[in-house]
C-alpha cells in the first residue's frame, strides 16, 4: 500500500506467517501473477523512476530499479477507480506516453512507457480486466482469497446476542422474525426488534408508508433509562401530504415504551432538501400528524455533495499540499464542516437518549446520514462500542446489517467511475470516529492503526466484509462461506491495533466538541501519501508508554527475584501477584514492539531503547 | 442580561436575593426572581451588603500591595454552564491587580485546584495582564480609551486579559458613588500612562526579600557577569573575544555589560557607532562557524555618513568572516520578515478569536474559523519565522558558513531568529534550565525592549508588539512537532507567556540591561538603600508550588545518556553528518561558491556593492532550505540532534492549551491531551517507586523525587486542565447553535437523494 519513495511496506498488509514470497512480490495465497512489465513511474515526489510493475490478480506492485532507497508501490486494485491511456504513440516529451490511474485511496499514479510498438496495450487492457473484474464477469479477489486466519471474523456479530446485551427483548420490545426472507424489506437484516405491543400487521402497514419498507426499528437501548433509538427512511408523505394512521401509531408505540413526553424525530437533511423530497414521494412527519412528536432538522447534506467535497480536499492535498492559502483552501472544501455537522447531530441524538427521550432517526433512505448519526450516537452512549469487539459489532450493525450501500458507494470491481452512487459517506464516519479519539485518547480500545486498515480494506476488496450493498444480497452469493472476513485479519493481531492508553470507563457518555476549533485534518489518512509528512509508526507518547510499560515489567519481575531469594525463609506473601502482573505485563507489550521494530528498519532496535530508559530517573 | 438602572428595585432586590445570603444564595440568575418581596429601600441593601463584604470578604494582599477601591455588590456574569448565572461578589483595585471576591463561601475552598498561582487567583486579574475594557449596553460592547471617561460609569464592563480571559462585571448592583469609583479606578489604573517606578514589582520587591539565595540556587545562566558569557563561549567552543570594556555602559546604553566579538574586531570599532555595527556573537557551531547578530547601520543613506558606515560595515563582516573559513553570509531580517507592527496587527486580529464574549458569538465565528485564522496571518507570521531560522541552520550546519543577521535595534527579530535557530541545533535549549539561559542571553541580556513591547506604562501603542509570545508561538511549534525533544512542556510554554504579564518579575520589565541597571541601582542620595531586588520569573517558586511546578516538566522526555551514547557512535561514524546531506544539491548552488573561496574575492564584493542579503534569489534560496529540510527529514529523528519544524500547512496549528482554555464551549470534558497524559504521569510514577523499591532492596539510598502532581489525583480531567477545572461537571454537550444554513447545495439542492427517481414508482 505504500507509496512513499522511502521503502516502507505498509503495517496493516503484513502477515508474515501467511505472505508466500516470490522472489520480487509479496503474494497472499490465492493471488496470482498476470504479467510484469519494465515501466517508469511518475513519482511526484521524487520524479522520474525506473523500475518494473507487477500486476496480479489483487495488486499493482512497483520496484524501482536504479535508485537508492529503492521506492516500492503496493496497491490493491480495488483502491483504483480508473484507468487512463496518457498521451498517444505521436506525443512530443519525454514520458508523456503511458497511464494514468486514479484511486480511491486520495492518490493518483502515472506511469510512463516507451512509444513504440503498442508497448502499453497489453498493460492497459490487463489492468483494466483486473481492476474492474465485475465489469468484466470475473470474480473479486475475495472470492479467489485462500488466506487463512485463527480467528474467524464471521463470528464477530450475531444480531440476537447484541439485543441480547442491550437486554432485549423485553417487556416493552420484542423481536420479530418477519424479515427472514427479506419480504418485509430487502435491505433490512432478518432480526428486527420493534415495539412489543406491534403486530406483524402493524408492521407491514408502515412498511407501506416508509420509503423502501424501511420500517422504524430499534438500534440502541439506554440500560437506565430505556429510552431507545429508532432507525428508519423518510415517510411516503408526498406533495398530497398523504397520512398514515398505522405509522402515526406505531411511533406513538415507540413514545410511550419508555413513557418518553415527546418523541424527538432527527431528520438528518436540511429542512430544504426534505421538502424538496416530497416532489418524489418523499417528506418528512408533520406536525398535525405527528402531535406528540418534535422534528429537528440537521442539515447534514447529501452523497453528492459529499463527494464533491471529498474530491475538492484530494485536489488540496494531492501530490502536494497547497501552500499559499492552505487554511483557507481548507475551509472551501467544506470537508471538515460537513463532519461538524455530523458530528453535532449525533451529539444531539445522544443527548436526547442520554436525557431520557426516545429518538427516531431517518433521511431519505436511511442507510448513509442515518446510519452515520445512528452509529456516533451508539459510539458516544455506549462504551462497548469502543472496545476492539464492541466497533466491529457496531459496524456491522448499523452500516453492513442495516444496507448502507458499500457497493455501489464504493463502486467495488466496477469500471464507471463517474457512477453517480458513489460517495464516502463511510470515509466520513470513520472521519468522525478518528476526531473523537483524537478528543478522547484514553477512551477508545482501538488505535488509528485499526482506522486506516478498515478505509484500506473498505476498497481492497481482500476481504468479504464490505462487499454488496445489503444483507440479503451477501447471503445470495455466500460471502460468509466464500471469503474471509476483515476482522479475521484484524482479531489475529489484536495487539497492533490496541491503544495502550485505554482506560476502561463503559458507563461514560461521551461528547465531543464539534468545534472547527477542535476538528482537524486527518493527515495520517489523507496526506499519508506525501513523504514531507513524518511518518511516525507510533506516537512518541505510545512509544514511550510502552517502554515504561516493559521497564515497569522488568523491574517487577527483579523484584520478585530479590523477594524470593529473601523469602526463603520468611514466606512473603506479596510476591505471587506481581509475578503474575510482571508476566501479563511482558506479554502485553512484548508483542507490539517487536512488531513496530520490524516495520522500520530506521528506529533502534527495541532492545536499546528499552535499555537507554533506565536512565532519566 | 439586565438592564442598567444602577440598582432600581428590581435589580437591588435580586442583588440582595444572592448578595446578602452569602453562601445561601446560588447567585441571582438571568432576572431577579419575581416571587421575591423587597421590604427595605435598595440603598439600605446596599448598605449592610456592603458593610458585610467589607468586614468579611477582602483579598489576601501580597507584601506592598494596597487596595485603591472597591464596590459591591458587583455582579460577575460567568459563561462556564450555559445558563449565563452571575456570582455576587465585591470586586477591588489594588495596585497589583483588580481582584473579585464572591460572596458565595464554598468557592473559596478551590478543592482539588492543583495548578494555583501563589500571586493571582483565577478571579484576580493583574493590572499588567488588562488587554482591553469595555462598556457592555444592551448585547453590545464599546472599546473605554484612556482619557476618555470622566464621570459616567457603564452599567457593565468587559475586561479583556491578556492571557486571553475574559471577565464581565455588572456594576449596576453596586451604589452609584462606588460603582463610579471602582470604575474610574480601573480605568485609570488600566489605561493611563504611568511611570516604570508605579508597576508592582517594585513595591512588592520592597517588603519582600528575595533571595539572592534563591539566586543562586538558579541553574539558569544569567549571562550578567563575565564567567557566564565565558563559560557559554567555552561550551560551544567558540573562538571569539570576550569584552567588558561595557561593564559601566561606557560604550553603549544599548549594549549588554559584557558581550562577545570576532577576534578580529578591535577597541577602536566599539565607541565609533555607539555599539551599532558590532557583530555581536551568539553561539558557535561545532564546525567553528559562528552565529552574530547586529544593530545594522542606515547603509542607504546617500549622505556623507554613509561611506564611512560602509567601510566600517565592511571591516566588521571581514571580522566576521575571519572567524571561520572567511565565510559570512549577511541578512537585513526585516526585508523579509514583518516588522513589529504587522506582528501587532496581525496578533490583534488573533486573538479575538478567543476573546469572546457569549456563546452565540462563539458559534458564529466557528463557522468561517480557518478563513479567519488564515486572514489574520498570525499563523503565516509564525511560519516565515520558523522559515527564516531554517535557512540560518542551513547556513551553519550544511555550509558551515558564519552568519550575521541585522536589524535596526537588532532586538526584536534578531532574538527571534537566533534564539530559534540556537533551539533547533542545541539539545541543551530544549532542556528547561537551559532554555531559560537562552531567554536571558537573546532576550535579557540581548536588550529586548521588553518595556516598550508589553506597554506596561501605556505610552507608546506604537511600540508595543507581542514579539517575546511570537518566539514562544515558534517554540510551540516545535515541541507539538517533536514532544520528545523537550525538556519542558507545553504547559511551561504557556505559564511563561502569561508571566510576562504578571508585572513582578525584574525580567520582563525593563528595555535593556543598561535600563535595569539604572533603575535598580540608586543613584547616590539614598545611598542607604540597597539596590533594588526583583525577582526573576525563573523562580518558579514566586508562582508555584513545587507539585503544580510538575507541570512543566515533559514527561516524554528522556535524557540522553552516557550510556546512549557509546551505542550510538557504531551508528553514525564522526563526520556522517555531512555525508548524509545531499552533497549535489549544495555543491552546484551558487550560493556556496560566493563567499567560500577566497578572501580576495569578498573583499572585491564588499567594495563593489551592499552585501546585506543572500546572494541570491529567494525563490532559490526557498528551494534549497526545502531540499536541506527533506534530505535531514529522510534521516532517522534524533531527539538530541537538529530539530527542523515541518512549515506545511497542516502542520502549523494553534497552540490550543493557551487559546482555548478558557472558552467553555470548547472544553473537552473527561478528555483532551492531558487524559494520555496523566496516564503517562501515573505510569511513570509507578515505575519510579518500583525502581524505589528495588534500590531500596539493594540498599541503594533512593530520593524520592515527587510524583508528578498530576499522579492520583481525582480532579476531573478537560482540555483545559490544568488552568481551567470546571466545578459543575457538565454533562450538557456544547451544541453548535448556528451552523451554516445553506451550507453550498446549488448543483446538488435540486436531486437530494441519489434515488429519488425511483421513489416515484413507490
Amino acid at each position: 500500500m505504500a507509496s512513499t519513495p522511502v521503502s516502507t511496506s505498509s503495517p496493516q498488509e503484513e502477515s508474515p506467517s501467511k505472505t508466500v514470497t516470490l522472489p520480487e512480490v509479496p503474494l497472499l495465497p490465492g493471488e496470482e501473477r498476470v504479467i510484469d512489465k519494465d515501466i517508469i513511474y511518475m513519482c511526484p515526489f521524487s520524479g522520474a523512476l525506473k523500475g518494473k510493475v507487477f500486476i496480479t490478480n489483487y495488486r499493482l506492485f512497483f520496484k524501482s530499479t536504479d535508485v537508492e532507497p529503492v521506492v516500492v508501490l503496493d496497491v490493491p486494485l480495488g483502491v483504483i477507480s480508473r484507468v487512463e491511456k496518457m498521451g498517444g504513440a505521436s506525443s512530443r516529451g519525454e514520458n508523456s506516453y503511458g497511464l494514468d490511474i486514479t484511486c480511491k485511496d486520495m492518490r493518483n499514479l502515472r506511469f510512463a512507457l516507451k512509444q513504440e510498438g503498442h508497448s502499453r496495450r497489453d498493460i492497459f487492457e490487463i489492468l483494466f480486466r483486473h481492476a474492474f473484474p465485475l465489469s468484466h464477469n470475473l470474480p473479486l479477489f475475495a472470492f479467489l482469497s485462500q488466506e487463512k486466519f485463527a480467528d474467524n471474523g464471521w463470528n464477530v456479530y450475531d444480531a440476537k446476542h447484541e439485543f441480547a446485551r442491550q437486554g432485549l427483548p423485553n417487556d416493552k420490545w420484542r423481536i420479530t422474525h418477519l424479515n427472514q426472507n427479506y419480504e418485509l424489506c430487502d435491505t433490512y437484516p432478518t432480526v428486527l426488534v420493534v415495539p412489543k405491543k406491534a403486530t406483524d400487521e402493524d408492521l407491514r402497514k408502515v412498511a407501506a408508508f416508509r420509503s423502501r419498507g424501511r420500517i422504524p426499528v430499534l438500534s440502541w437501548i439506554h440500560p437506565e433509562n430505556q429510552a431507545v433509538i429508532v432507525r428508519c427512511s423518510q415517510p411516503l408523505v408526498g406533495m398530497s401530504g398523504k397520512r398514515s394512521k398505522d405509522d402515526e401509531r406505531y411511533l406513538e408505540l415507540i413514545r410511550e415504551a419508555n413513557g418518553t413526553v415527546r418523541l424527538t424525530i432527527f431528520d438528518a437533511r436540511p429542512n430544504v432538501n426534505a421538502v424538496a423530497n416530497k416532489a418524489t414521494g418523499g417528506g418528512y412527519e408533520g406536525d398535525d400528524a405527528y402531535q406528540n412528536a418534535d422534528l429537528v432538522f440537521l442539515d447534514i447534506h447529501n452523497i453528492h455533495v459529499m463527494r464533491e467535497s471529498l474530491r475538492k480536499l484530494k485536489d488540496i492535498v494531492y501530490p502536494n499540499v497547497e501552500e499559499s492559502h492552505w487554511l483557507s483552501s481548507l475551509e472551501s472544501t467544506h470537508w471538515l464542516e460537513h463532519i461538524k455537522l455530523v458530528l453535532a447531530g449525533a451529539i444531539q441524538v445522544a443527548d436526547k437518549v442520554w436525557s431520557g427521550s426516545s429518538v427516531v432517526v431517518h433521511c431519505s433512505d436511511g442507510w448513509d446520514r442515518t446510519a452515520q448519526l445512528t452509529s456516533l450516537a451508539m459510539l458516544m452512549l455506549d462504551g462497548y462500542y469502543r472496545t476492539l469487539r464492541g466497533f466491529q459489532t457496531l459496524v456491522e450493525k448499523e452500516w453492513l446489517s442495516f444496507g448502507h450501500k458499500f457497493a455501489s458507494r464504493n463502486g467495488h470491481g466496477d469500471k464507471n467511475h463517474t457512477d453517480a452512487d458513489r460517495s464516502p459517506i463511510f470515509v466520513q464516519f470513520i472521519d468522525c470516529v478518528w476526531q473523537m479519539t483524537k478528543q478522547f485518547p484514553t477512551a477508545f480500545e482501538f488505535n488509528e492503526r485499526l482506522l486506516v486498515a478498515v478505509l484500506d480494506h473498505l476498497y481492497s476488496c481482500r476481504f468479504g466484509t464490505f462487499l454488496y450493498n445489503c444483507d440479503s444480497a451477501r447471503n445470495t452469493n455466500d460471502v460468509r462461506t466464500k471469503t474471509v472476513s476483515l476482522w479475521s485479519l484484524i482479531n489475529s493481531d489484536k495487539a497492533f491495533y490496541t491503544n495502550p492508553f485505554y482506560t476502561v470507563e463503559s458507563s461514560r457518555v461521551l461528547y465531543p466538541v464539534a468545534s472547527m476549533r477542535h476538528l482537524e485534518l486527518w493527515v495520517t489518512y489523507y496526506i499519508r501519501w506525501n513523504p514531507r509528512i513524518r511518518h511516525q509508526q507510533q506516537s512518541p507518547m505510545e512509544q514511550r508508554y510502552r517502554e515504561l510499560l516493559a521497564l515497569k515489567a522488568e523491574y517487577l519481575k527483579k523484584l520478585e527475584e530479590l523477594q524470593l531469594s529473601d523469602s526463603d525463609a520468611h514466606l512473603s506473601n506479596s510476591s505471587a501477584p506481581s509475578a503474575q502482573q510482571a508476566e501479563q505485563l511482558s506479554n502485553s507489550t512484548s508483542l507490539p514492539t517487536q512488531r513496530v521494530t520490524h516495520m522500520s528498519n530506521s528506529t533502534a532496535p527495541s532492545t536499546q531503547q528499552v535499555t537507554h530508559l533506565q536512565t532519566p530517573f | 442580561m439586565l438592564s442598567g438602572g444602577g440598582g432600581g428595585s428590581g435589580g437591588g432586590g435580586g442583588g440582595a436575593g444572592g448578595g446578602g445570603g452569602a453562601g445561601g444564595g446560588s447567585g441571582g440568575g438571568r432576572s431577579p426572581k419575581p416571587s421575591f418581596v423587597s421590604y427595605v429601600t435598595p440603598e439600605e441593601i446596599n448598605l449592610t451588603e456592603k458593610e458585610i463584604s467589607r468586614k468579611e470578604k477582602q483579598p489576601d494582599l501580597l507584601q506592598g500591595e494596597v487596595i485603591f477601591c472597591s464596590a459591591s455588590p458587583i455582579r460577575k456574569c460567568t459563561q462556564d454552564d450555559f445558563s449565563q448565572r452571575g456570582i455576587f461578589g465585591s470586586l477591588f483595585c489594588t495596585n497589583f491587580r483588580i481582584s473579585f471576591i464572591s460572596d458565595e463561601t464554598q468557592l473559596e475552598e478551590e478543592e482539588g485546584q492543583v495548578f494555583k498561582n501563589k500571586l493571582y487567583g483565577e478571579n484576580d486579574i493583574p493590572l499588567t495582564c488588562v488587554d482591553n475594557i469595555y462598556r457592555g449596553f444592551d448585547e453590545k460592547k464599546k472599546l473605554i480609551t484612556s482619557g476618555s471617561v470622566r464621570n459616567k460609569y457603564p452599567s457593565k464592563i468587559i475586561i479583556h486579559c491578556k492571557d486571553l480571559r475574559v471577565f464581565q462585571f455588572s456594576l449596576a448592583f453596586a451604589k452609584e458613588e462606588d460603582a463610579k469609583k471602582i470604575f474610574q479606578g480601573i480605568v485609570h489604573h488600566c489605561l493611563e500612562p504611568k511611570s516604570l517606578k508605579c508597576i508592582f514589582a517594585f513595591s512588592y520587591s520592597e517588603k519582600m526579600t528575595f533571595s539572592s539565595e534563591n539566586q543562586t540556587k538558579l541553574k539558569t545562566v544569567m549571562f550578567d557577569s563575565m564567567v557566564d558569557w565565558a563559560q557559554e563561549m567555552k561550551r560551544t567552543k567558540g573562538n571569539c573575544k570576550l569584552v567588558s570594556a561595557n561593564a559601566d555602559f561606557n560604550i553603549s546604553t544599548k549594549l549588554p555589560q559584557f558581550f562577545i566579538v570576532p577576534l578580529a574586531v578591535s577597541e577602536e570599532d566599539f565607541t565609533q557607532f555607539q555599539g551599532k555595527g558590532i557583530p555581536i556573537w551568539c553561539w558557535s557551531h561545532h564546525s567553528g562557524c559562528a552565529l552574530f547578530k547586529t544593530a545594522s547601520l542606515p547603509l542607504m543613506q546617500e549622505d556623507g555618513c554613509s561611506q564611512s558606515y560602509r567601510t566600517y560595515m565592511e571591516r566588521m563582516l571581514n571580522a566576521v568572516a575571519q572567524n571561520h573559513l572567511y565565510s559570512v553570509k549577511t541578512e537585513e531580517l526585516p526585508e523579509t520578515l514583518p516588522t513589529i507592527q504587522d506582528i501587532q496587527q496581525s496578533y490583534n486580529k488573533f486573538k479575538q478569536f478567543f476573546l469572546v464574549d457569549n456563546t452565540t458569538e462563539f458559534w458564529m465565528s466557528d463557522v468561517k474559523w480557518f478563513s479567519s485564522l488564515e486572514n489574520s496571518g498570525w499563523l503565516d507570521i509564525i511560519r516565515q519565522c520558523l522559515t527564516k531560522a531554517v535557512e540560518v541552520v542551513e547556513c551553519l550546519e550544511n555550509e558551515n558558513t558564519n552568519v550575521l543577521i541585522m536589524e535596526e535595534e537588532g532586538s526584536d527579530l534578531c532574538c527571534v531568529i537566533s534564539s530559534l535557530v540556537q533551539v533547533m541545533l542545541d539539545p541543551h535549549f530544549r532542556t528547561l534550565e537551559g532554555f531559560q539561559s537562552l531567554v536571558q542571553k537573546e532576550w535579557v541580556a540581548g536588550g529586548h525592549h521588553f518595556l516598550d513591547r508589553c506597554n506596561y506604562l501605556h505610552k507608546d501603542k506604537e511600540l508595543q508588539s507581542p514579539v517575546f509570545l511570537l518566539f514562544l508561538e515558534c517554540v510551540w511549534q516545535l515541541l507539538q512537532q517533536y514532544a520528545p525533544a523537550f525538556q519542558f512542556s507545553e504547559t511551561y510554554l504557556t505559564v511563561l507567556s502569561d508571566s510576562v504579564d504578571v508585572s513582578v518579575f525584574s525580567t520582563f520589565l525593563f528595555n535593556s540591561p543598561h535600563h535595569r541597571a539604572t533603575t535598580i541601582q540608586p543613584v547616590s542620595l539614598l545611598a542607604q538603600k540597597g539596590p533594588l531586588n526583583l525577582p526573576t520569573v525563573w523562580d518558579w517558586s514566586v508562582q508555584f508550588n513545587s507539585a503544580a511546578q510538575d507541570f512543566f516538566t515533559n514527561p516524554l522526555y528522556v535524557e540522553k545518556s552516557r550510556q546512549d551514547k557509546v551505542p550510538r557512535k557504531t551508528f553514525r561514524p564522526k563526520h556522517q553528518r555531512h555525508q548524509s546531506l545531499p552533497s549535489t544539491a549544495f555543491k552546484s548552488s551558487p550560493k556556496k561558491s560566493f563567499f567560500k573561496d577566497e578572501t580576495d574575492s569578498l573583499k572585491k564584493m564588499l567594495r563593489v556593492k551592499r552585501i546585506s542579503r543572500w546572494l541570491n534569489p529567494t525563490d532559490l534560496t526557498q528551494s534549497t532550505t526545502r531540499e536541506f529540510y527533506e534530505a535531514w527529514q529522510r534521516k532517522p529523528l534524533d531527539y538530541h540532534g537538529l530539530l527542523l519544524p515541518c512549515v506545511d500547512g497542516p502542520a502549523l496549528r494553534v497552540w490550543a492549551q493557551r487559546y482555548l482554555r478558557w472558552l467553555p464551549e470548547v472544553q473537552i470534558f473527561g478528555g483532551g491531551a492531558m487524559t494520555l497524559e496523566k496516564k503517562l504521569v501515573d505510569l511513570l510514577a509507578e515505575v519510579r517507586e518500583l525502581r524505589g523499591k528495588l534500590d531500596w532492596h539493594c540498599s541503594v539510598d533512593f530520593s524520592h523525587r515527587g510524583a508528578a502532581a498530576l499522579a492520583g489525583s481525582s480532579v476531573r480531567l478537560s482540555s483545559a486542565f490544568p488552568f481551567f477545572v470546571s466545578r459543575t461537571w457538565s454533562f450538557k454537550p456544547a451544541i453548535p447553535s448556528c451552523l451554516q444554513k445553506n451550507l453550498i447545495t446549488g448543483t446538488f439542492a435540486d436531486k437530494e437523494d441519489e434515488d429519488s427517481e425511483c421513489l416515484g414508482v413507490i
